[in-house]
């Protein structure tokens, strides 16, 4: 059994490495700016999601609040950027740990609620951060900030010519937040997780520290999910309260995991690579005629996918195996 | 204000408060009600106020029909039920905006005259719209029909049994199926009460549901899961903060009163005001 298990996460370490290293590859052959962005934010979902899916996959916290966090790296790294002139890279690690430490902080009463009612306070928080930086008029209101053009350069994260440099962070933070969850799984916490997700009362009979296990999830979820926020803010140049702290993007950063395979470590990148590319094709071919028909498909297709797969996609493969398995 | 956060949040009180289904698109069943009400004061000149147990009773069949042909699938899912009917909803609500959308273009409607819009009556001195006041007295007959319903018929015990334990029940010959897509239409109905009174002073647009279905939630949960009476006072609970919160502070942070409320209760009360689950 340890055998196999260690062979397993050999296994994936290896498909991972591969996949990253051809990855790396892709823009040789990929020139179109347009596939070179959905590829971009497919890699952008893919950490979000496997951040997401830390707290809420591994150790069974449903959020659909992550927008709060998301946004917090956005603001933090575009205020101390324009205001102070501070550079992103310190921004970006600055939201980061403002987005850790308000997780904990907010873990302190939250994790005492279970099921819907916590659910609907992740909700309700972040809606309370949207409506407070809509109003909070130094960080720009409702009309946001506009990132100032200072030049290409690696120093500033701030790239103008190419999308390049993007596509390569983004390829560098999903692979993190990958390797984060790998390494996670086969830790300690990741064993308090999965334990105190299945039956908190028995882990906690048991010796898991349930409140501590679930606050570190939270920090390491809130902290990846925040550079995720940094990046898209000097990817897109401007940021406004309901474009990286709306509802919306919650549930975008949960979709992946939930259709790849919640608390899988290959859901989320199953996921995204899936459900990204899907919804920005939509976007542009059926969604120009202004009458929603994009909207009808992709949620038609959301409904279809979780009717079909409740489990998520991954579990198209490991049934394929258990069958081979049997044999 | 309070009575008609209430009377929206009944019907979601008995989908996701009694039958514990998680409803994404509650907020989107509103915007159709509050489109179904439009119509037929467009087309035949019904007054939304008569036309509501009409728009109730389509909303029924549409409720029962979402049940026995989407949720009832999402329910059977053995793993991470929670989260297969969250985003199976939700994917039911993107599509029933994007068919709004569609079929009734994303432009704002509204319906310029009804019986009662735009009139007022004075109660001590005070003024009161009409059409508030019908959908307060509307709000009221629907909690109490709904409190009888499922604590005095069998019906409601049904639908409680039927929640705790559907292996049981099947057991004494009641059908899950039945009995769930009676309590979706029904719930479908309530709503359908709620956006018939909404569509008088209310614009009219495919994302109207989405501001509304928030608070809903926020309403039923305040109240406690799994009691109608606590979606009762939740909603007159909601309707006073948000009153008191746009005095104190600006009118675009009126909902973070209701937002505060709702962590402050849960914080002390982890189940809500009156919550059994």
């Amino acid at each position: 059994m340890d055998k196999t298990f260690a062979a397993r996460r050999r296994r994936d370490l290896i498909i991972a490495a591969a996949l990253a290293g051809l990855a790396a590859l892709a823009p040789l052959f990929i020139k179109d700016v347009y596939v070179q962005n959905i590829l971009i934010l497919t890699l952008m979902y893919a950490a979000l999601s496997q951040s997401w899916n830390i707290l809420s996959g591994y150790c069974g916290q449903i959020s659909l609040g992550h927008a709060l966090y998301f946004g917090i790296g956005a603001y933090t790294t575009e205020l101390l950027f324009t205001k102070f002139g501070v550079l992103p890279w310190f921004g970006m690690l600055a939201g980061g740990v403002i987005a850790a430490v308000i997780a904990m902080g907010l873990g302190y009463p939250f994790f005492r609620l279970r099921g819907h009612y916590f659910v609907i306070a992740t909700i309700v928080i972040a809606e309370i951060g949207l409506l407070l930086f809509q109003n909070w008029e130094w960080a720009g209101a409702a009309m946001g900030i506009t990132v100032p053009v200072r030049g290409d350069s690696w120093l500033k994260f701030q790239f103008m010519r190419s999308k390049l440099p993007y596509f390569y962070f983004a390829l560098a933070l999903c692979s993190l937040a990958w390797f984060v969850t790998w390494w996670l799984e086969d830790s300690k916490w990741g064993f308090w997780w999965r334990a105190v997700k299945d039956n908190p009362d028995a882990a906690e009979s048991l010796g898991v520290v349930v409140f501590n296990s679930k606050m570190g999830a939270a920090a390491v979820s809130a902290f990846l999910v925040a550079i995720g926020g940094a990046f898209y803010a000097q990817f897109l140049a401007y940021i406004d309260p309901e474009s990286v702290m709306g509802f919306q993007f919650s549930l975008l950063m949960a979709l992946p995991a939930v259709l790849g395979g919640i608390g899988t470590l290959w859901g989320p990148v199953l996921g995204a690579a899936i459900l990204i590319p899907m919804t920005e094709l939509t976007r542009s071919y059926i969604g120009g005629s202004g009458r929603g028909v994009d909207l009808i498909v992709y949620g038609a297709l959301i409904v279809a996918i979780s009717l079909a797969l409740p489990q998520g996609l991954v579990s198209l493969f490991s049934r394929s195996k258990a069958k081979g398995a049997t044999r | 204000m309070g009575l008609l956060y209430g009377l929206i949040a009944v019907g979601l009180a008995l989908i996701f408060g009694l039958m514990d289904v998680t409803n994404f698109a509650h907020g989107e069943f509103l915007m159709i009600a509050m489109y179904l009400s439009f119509f037929l004061f467009a087309f035949f000149a019904i007054d939304p106020l008569l036309s509501a147990p009409l728009v109730a009773a389509a909303m029924f069949v549409f409720g029962a029909v979402v049940y026995l042909l989407v949720v009832r699938f999402a329910m059977r899912a053995k793993a991470n039920a929670g989260m297969v009917q969250i985003f199976t909803t939700f994917g039911l609500a993107i599509l029933m905006r994007g068919l709004a959308q569609f079929f009734f273009t994303p432009d704002y409607r509204s319906i310029p005259q009804s019986w009662a819009g735009g009139k007022t009556v004075s109660v001590a001195g005070i003024f009161l719209p009409e059409p508030q006041l019908i959908g307060a007295a509307v709000s009221i007959a629907a909690f109490a029909a709904l409190y009888f319903f499922i604590h005095r018929t069998d019906f409601g015990r049904a639908l409680e049994a039927t929640r705790e334990d559907p292996g049981a029940v099947a057991l004494v010959g009641i059908d899950k199926n039945r009995v769930f897509a009676f309590g979706w239409g029904l719930g479908a109905a309530l709503v359908g009460l709620a956006g018939a009174i909404m569509a008088v002073f209310f614009y009219i647009y495919p994302d109207v549901g989405a501001s509304f279905a928030l608070i809903a939630y926020v309403t039923v949960a305040l109240g406690g899961f799994g009691s109608v009476f606590g979606a009762f006072a939740g909603g007159i609970i909601v309707g006073l903060v948000e009153a008191t919160t746009a005095l104190v502070l600006p009118p675009s942070l009126k909902s973070v009163g209701i937002y505060a409320v709702y962590l402050l209760v849960v914080f002390i009360r982890p189940r809500g005001l009156f919550g059994s689950m």
